[in-house]
């Protein structure tokens, strides 16, 4: 079913009684074309883009809970493109331009909203560091602004804009960046590759890969067996435990990340700010709350929760930036599993297995990568060629030192 | 979290500064291959359960120690300091 304007007026006359499922829910096959373990953001766009680009349907999603039950529905949502260093910024704008097409191409409202991404300078050496990543990003044909203490004042009146030890400067803007609805991502992705014929199984974990001769042939699930020419490895936060079913060790550590919502709000603030004198960011959802988040907790963990420390941190940061958020209360923290990888990007690569695909090391910036990682996934998987924009997310790139270290923290996941 | 420091007793994890797995071990200077360099830098085995953890008393004891805690619950079954690791490599 198309949804449109239409289709709303129909089913309003007829009590909303006609809406049909907007995805099947098949038994899985005994062979595909391409299976792709992980039933999350990038697993999803990952099958759009195959359907829809290359033609290639016979594909199943294997996902060990429900769709977007991993860190697709666990991120603060934003999207952004704000990235320096050449190996990324032609990555993360594809993304951006794939998200500004995004609710055409896949028919479904997923709440795309370029309200702007403003990253906050405290000092001048901060800002010269801005200004030359504003550059650079401009360079890259990407948007960006440099914004001085006035206009920043004019902006976001409510900050603390002259605190003693963090007074700001002003900012750095990408006015196309913003956020999106993360739920309505992955269920955009589900309901148009499944269109296309693309099944989507669920409660289907992954407990084994079958390799004969060198080549990937098959996965074990806790459905049964099945058999694929393909298959795709999306799987990030466990992409180590996937990895691990062929010995396969990987260049990753899984780190908790937190994240926080207050409570509902009447709209205070329209855009989306990160804080540059500490780790922390802060936007609001259409439905009021306050979403924001900071740093990770910092040790290796999968528990999907964190501790106190951070918690305690984050709202430091809150208040230093921000003193009227005292006031607001909290009204949930989750924490999400990550991917950290030792140069702080992802992969996107073949692996030492024939036919065995790998996508992972989101660190925890998986979220406005969804289409531009699922589409140069899809570009691998097909034609066997890395996507030109992706050429340097190569397994291989930590041997060979050609590194993309955004921060230039080295080889410790925790500092990235 | 809590560790308890083998010198200084039960402390909050925030006196205590992470650094990672505690099995690799370094390869032997100019002789090691740059494939077994890559693997001591870059790989990790990253499990889902115990984990063999480096974790320094910044705020205490200033001892590096080696904690085993599993990674899907973050309970600490373990704290040993890691010299003892050291001098029973050495011997």
């Amino acid at each position: 079913m198309r949804y449109s304007v239409f289709s709303l007026l129909a089913q309003a006359l007829q009590g909303h009684k006609g809406w049909t499922p907007a995805w099947r829910d098949p038994a899985p096959k005994p062979e595909y074309d391409v299976i792709i373990i992980g039933g999350g953001g990038h697993g999803l766009a990952t099958a759009h883009y195959l359907a829809s680009r290359h033609d290639i349907t016979n594909v199943a999603v294997l996902e060990k809970g429900y769709l977007g039950s991993g860190n697709v529905g666990r991120n603060t949502t934003i999207i952004r493109s704000n990235y320096l260093l050449p190996g990324n910024t032609p990555f993360y704008e594809l993304s951006m331009k794939l998200w500004e097409g995004l609710e055409e191409d896949l028919n479904y409202n997923a709440m795309v909203s370029q309200r702007g991404v403003i990253n906050l300078y405290h000092s001048d050496a901060q800002r010269d560091a801005f200004a030359r990543r504003g550059n650079a990003m401009r360079l890259a044909g990407v948007d960006a602004e440099l914004l001085g203490r006035e206009q920043i004042r004019a902006m976001l009146p409510y900050l603390d804009h002259d605190n003693a030890r963090f007074p700001i400067h002003g900012g750095l803007l990408q006015r196309r960046g913003g956020s999106a609805r993360h739920d309505a991502v992955a269920w955009g992705y589900a309901r148009a590759a499944d269109s296309r014929g693309v099944d989507m199984i669920q409660n289907c974990e992954v407990t084994g890969i079958t390799v004969a001769g060198g080549r990937a042939v098959g996965v074990e699930t806790s459905r049964g067996p099945i058999r694929a020419k393909k298959i795709a490895m999306a799987v990030a936060g466990n992409s180590s435990r996937v990895a691990a079913m062929v010995g396969l060790r990987l260049p990753i550590e899984s780190h908790v990340l937190q994240a926080f919502v207050s409570e509902g709000l009447k709209p205070v603030i329209d855009t989306v700010v990160t804080f540059g004198a500490g780790h922390f960011y802060i936007s609001q959802s259409d439905k009021g709350g306050l979403v924001f988040g900071g740093d990770i907790d910092g040790y290796n963990s999968y528990a999907q929760r964190g501790n106190l420390p951070v918690i305690e941190d984050v709202m430091e940061s809150a208040m230093a930036l921000w003193p009227g958020l005292g006031r607001v209360r909290m009204l949930r923290h989750w924490g999400g599993v990550m991917d950290m990888s030792m140069d702080g990007s992802p992969i996107i690569d073949f692996t030492p297995i024939d036919g065995l695909y790998l996508n992972s090391g989101w660190c925890y910036g998986g979220f406005k990568a969804t289409p531009a990682s699922g589409f140069c996934f899809a570009h691998l998987i097909a034609t066997g060629q890395p996507h030109p924009v992706a050429t340097a997310y190569r397994l291989d790139r930590f041997a060979t030192g050609r590194l993309i270290d955004e921060k230039g923290a080295g080889a410790q996941p925790n500092l990235h | 979290m809590r560790i308890n420091c083998p010198h200084c007793g039960a402390r909050d994890a925030q006196e205590f500064t992470y650094l990672g797995a505690a099995d690799p071990q370094r390869p032997d200077g100019l002789a090691a291959t740059e494939a077994a360099m890559t693997d001591y830098v870059y790989m990790r085995d990253n499990p889902a359960g115990p984990h063999r953890e480096l974790w320094y008393h910044g705020a205490g004891c200033h001892s590096w120690l080696i904690v085993t805690r599993d990674t899907r619950t973050h309970a600490i079954a373990l704290v040993e300091p890691a010299k003892t690791r050291k001098a029973g490599a050495a011997a």
